[in-house]
C-alpha cells in the first residue's frame, strides 16, 4: 500500500536571498509539475507546511520561503548540498490553456508573486504563448520586494507597474496600495483577456473587486488561495471552505467560484 | 441466520475470537466521568460480556479505534523515515447503528475524498467486523431517526442484549463458522428505534442562501460557545487532524511525526505562518461546523448529512449548546 504521507529527500542545489526575510531554495526534481502547484515541505523535528513552487525547469524547482513560522525559520539554517524533505506536488495549479493567446494581466501582492513567477518566466522565455502580458505588483516597502532580478528582466518585455504601500522615492515605483492602480491597467476585449490576482486574502478580495468594477467578468479572473494544511490530501480538514477543499480543487480558483466561497 | 446463545456460549465465542481479533466495545470506567460520582463510558478492548456496557450511551464514539486521538505516523532520523509496526490482528467492534453509519461517513473523508486513500485509516478499517448492538430506545439528546441513521444493514452480526439469552442475527460467514454448533437456531432480526424524543428537520434546499452565513443566529454562539472542542472530539464523524513533529529529548535529531485530532471549533485551526487565520468568532466556528454537518458534506458526496444524530455533542457541551436545536434554527431561517 502506498503511503502518501512519507516525504522524500531532495538535494538543495542553490539558495538565493530574495529579501531580508525571504529565501529561494533550488531543489532537484524528478516529478511532473504545473504552474501554481505546491509541495508539502518537511523539516523533521519542526513539522510540515505547504509551500508554493516559485519556478521550475528541467530537473529542478524553486520554492521561495518567508521566515514567519516555526518551520520556515529553521529552513533558513539549511545550506546548498543539504537535503530537504518534500512530498507532492499538490493542488491543481494554473490551467495554461485558459491564458494561451490571451491578453493576460497578473496582479500580485507580496509573496503572492511566488506562485505565479514560474508562469511569468515561462511566458518570458516563450513570448508567443500569450498575446501580451501586463504585470502589476504591490509590496509593503523597498526591503520587502522579492524577485528583484526577475522584475528587472520582466520590465524589458512586459508592461510592468510596481507599487509600494509605504512611500519610497525609488525611481519608477508608484506609491500606495495595489488596488489604486487597477484603474491604470489596460484592458482588452474581455473575451480575449484573462486576469490573475494573487496575494493576501484582503488584497485579492479588493483587487479582484476593482477589476470586476471595471467590467471584467468574474469568469475571466483567477485567484490562488493560501490555507493552513496538514495533509494536502483532502483528509485533515484544515483547508476546507464550504464543500471545497483548497488542497484538492485549489489552490487556483476561478473568481466566479472563489467569490462564493465563505470561510 | 438467527441464533440464541447463553452468556457462557457468548463468552466462549469472545474467547475464540480473541486469538485472531481485538474486540472493542463500550466500557464503563468507574469514577472517570466529568463530574464527581460519574463514570466515563468509552470504547476499550474487551474479553468478556461483563465488560461491555450496553445499557448506556458511550460518551465517546468508536472513531478512536480507527482514527486514534494521537498516532505516530513515522519515526525519523536525519536521513530516514520508518513506519511504526502495525497490529496484524483483525478488529471486532460492538457498535450501535448510528455509529456504524458514522464510520461510513469517515470512510468518505479518509478513503474517497481526493485521489489518495488515507494510509493510516485504511489499515485498521480493512480489518473491521461490526457487531451491531440493537438500539430500540435511544438516549437523551439522540436524534438518529431524523438523520435516517437509526438503522443499518452494514453489520456482520447483530446482537440483542438484555434477555436471559443473547439473540444474534449472523450475516458473515466468519461468525457463522465461529458459532457453528453453538446455541439454538432461531428466527431473529434486530429492531431499530422508531422515534427519538428529540426531532430535527433538515433544510430542504439546493443551495444555502448566502445570508445564512452571517445570519444573526450565530451571534448567540459567539457569546455562549467557549471553543473547547468537546462537541467535535465526541462526534463520530469529525475526522480532522493536525500533524506535529516531536524530537527525542536525548537526541533531538531523531523523533517522530504524530497526527492528533484537531477541531474547527478550537482556536488556531486555520492559522497560517504569519498568524493570519479565519473564523475568529466562535459563532463563525459554530456556523462552519453546522453547515459542514448538515449541508457541505452532502453537497460534496451526495450521501445525505454528515451528522448521524448521536447527540454526543449535546451530551458533552459544557455550556449546554444544543446542536439539534441549532439545526432546527437553520432550517427555520432558510
Amino acid at each position: 500500500m502506498n503511503n502518501p504521507y512519507l516525504p522524500k529527500p531532495y538535494h538543495i542545489l542553490e539558495i538565493f536571498h530574495e529579501s531580508e526575510t525571504e529565501f529561494t531554495f533550488k531543489l532537484e526534481r524528478d516529478y511532473e509539475i504545473n504552474f501554481g502547484q505546491f509541495l508539502q515541505v518537511s523539516l523533521p523535528r519542526i513539522g510540515e507546511a505547504p509551500i508554493s513552487v516559485s519556478d521550475f525547469g528541467e530537473g529542478w524547482l524553486e520554492m521561495t520561503i518567508r521566515a514567519v513560522g516555526n518551520l520556515t525559520k529553521d529552513i533558513f539554517k539549511l545550506t546548498a548540498g543539504d537535503k530537504m524533505f518534500v512530498r507532492g506536488p499538490y493542488g491543481n495549479g494554473f490551467d495554461m490553456s485558459e491564458y494561451i493567446g490571451k491578453h493576460l494581466v497578473i496582479a500580485a501582492g507580496g509573496t503572492g508573486l511566488a506562485p505565479v513567477r514560474s508562469m511569468i518566466n515561462h511566458i518570458y522565455r516563450d513570448e508567443g504563448v500569450v498575446e501580451k502580458l501586463d504585470l502589476l505588483f504591490g509590496f509593503k516597502n523597498p526591503s520587502s520586494i522579492i524577485f528583484n532580478r526577475d522584475i528587472e528582466k520582466w520590465k524589458e518585455k512586459f508592461d510592468t507597474m510596481l507599487t509600494l504601500d509605504e512611500a519610497c522615492g525609488l525611481d519608477g515605483v508608484c506609491e500606495g496600495l495595489i488596488t489604486n492602480y487597477v484603474k491604470d491597467v489596460r484592458l482588452s476585449e474581455f473575451e480575449k483577456m484573462a486576469v490573475i490576482v494573487i496575494g493576501p486574502p484582503v488584497m485579492m478580495k479588493y483587487t479582484a473587486g476593482e477589476f470586476v468594477e471595471r467590467g471584467v467578468p468574474e469568469e475571466k479572473i483567477w485567484v490562488s488561495f493560501e490555507r493552513n494544511m496538514s495533509c494536502a490530501l483532502g483528509k485533515c480538514g484544515h483547508c476546507k471552505i464550504d464543500e471545497t477543499y483548497v488542497c484538492l480543487e485549489g489552490p487556483v480558483f476561478n473568481y466566479s467560484k472563489a467569490v462564493k466561497l465563505i470561510d | 441466520m438467527g441464533k440464541s446463545v447463553s452468556t457462557t456460549e457468548f463468552n466462549e465465542m469472545l474467547k475464540t475470537l480473541a486469538g485472531e481479533y481485538r474486540i472493542f466495545a463500550p466500557k464503563r470506567f468507574v469514577h472517570h466521568g466529568k463530574c464527581t460520582g460519574t463514570d466515563l463510558i468509552r470504547y476499550g478492548e474487551v474479553h468478556s460480556l461483563d465488560e461491555i456496557e450496553y445499557k448506556a450511551k458511550s460518551n465517546f464514539s468508536l472513531k478512536e479505534i480507527l482514527h486514534p486521538i494521537n498516532q505516530t505516523i513515522f519515526y525519523f532520523t536525519e536521513t530516514e523515515f520508518s513506519e511504526p509496526a502495525t497490529e496484524n490482528k483483525g478488529i471486532v467492534i460492538f457498535a450501535r447503528p448510528c455509529d456504524i453509519n458514522g464510520v461510513f461517513r469517515l470512510d468518505n473523508i479518509f478513503l474517497h475524498n481526493g485521489d489518495e486513500e488515507d494510509y493510516y485509516y485504511k489499515k485498521p478499517r480493512d480489518k473491521v467486523r461490526f457487531v451491531m448492538m440493537e438500539c430500540t430506545v435511544g438516549f437523551e439528546n439522540c436524534f438518529c431517526v431524523s438523520m435516517d441513521t437509526n438503522k443499518s444493514d452494514d453489520y456482520h452480526m447483530a446482537v440483542r442484549f438484555g434477555g436471559e439469552e443473547y439473540l444474534l442475527d449472523i450475516r458473515d460467514q466468519f461468525f457463522i463458522d465461529v458459532l457453528e454448533g453453538v446455541g439454538e437456531d432461531i428466527e431473529f432480526t434486530p429492531d431499530f428505534i422508531k422515534r427519538n424524543r428529540v426531532e430535527v428537520r433538515l433544510p430542504e434546499i439546493d443551495r444555502m442562501p448566502p445570508a445564512m452565513y452571517d445570519h444573526e443566529m450565530w451571534d448567540e454562539y459567539s457569546t455562549r460557545c467557549i471553543a473547547c472542542g468537546r462537541c467535535t472530539t465526541t462526534c463520530i464523524t469529525c475526522s480532522c487532524f493536525t500533524t506535529t513533529d516531536i524530537a527525542n529529548e536525548d537526541n533531538p535529531k531523531q523523533g517522530e511525526r504524530r497526527r492528533t485530532w484537531a477541531s474547527c471549533h478550537i482556536e488556531g485551526f486555520t492559522d497560517m505562518a504569519g498568524g493570519h487565520g479565519f473564523r475568529k468568532k466562535n459563532g463563525e466556528k459554530m456556523r462552519f461546523k453546522t453547515l459542514h454537518k448538515i449541508y457541505d458534506y452532502n453537497r460534496r458526496f451526495g450521501k445525505g448529512p454528515m451528522c448521524v444524530g448521536c447527540g454526543r455533542c449535546d451530551d458533552a457541551c459544557p455550556v449546554y449548546i444544543s446542536f439539534s436545536n441549532c439545526i432546527n434554527k437553520v432550517t427555520s431561517y432558510v
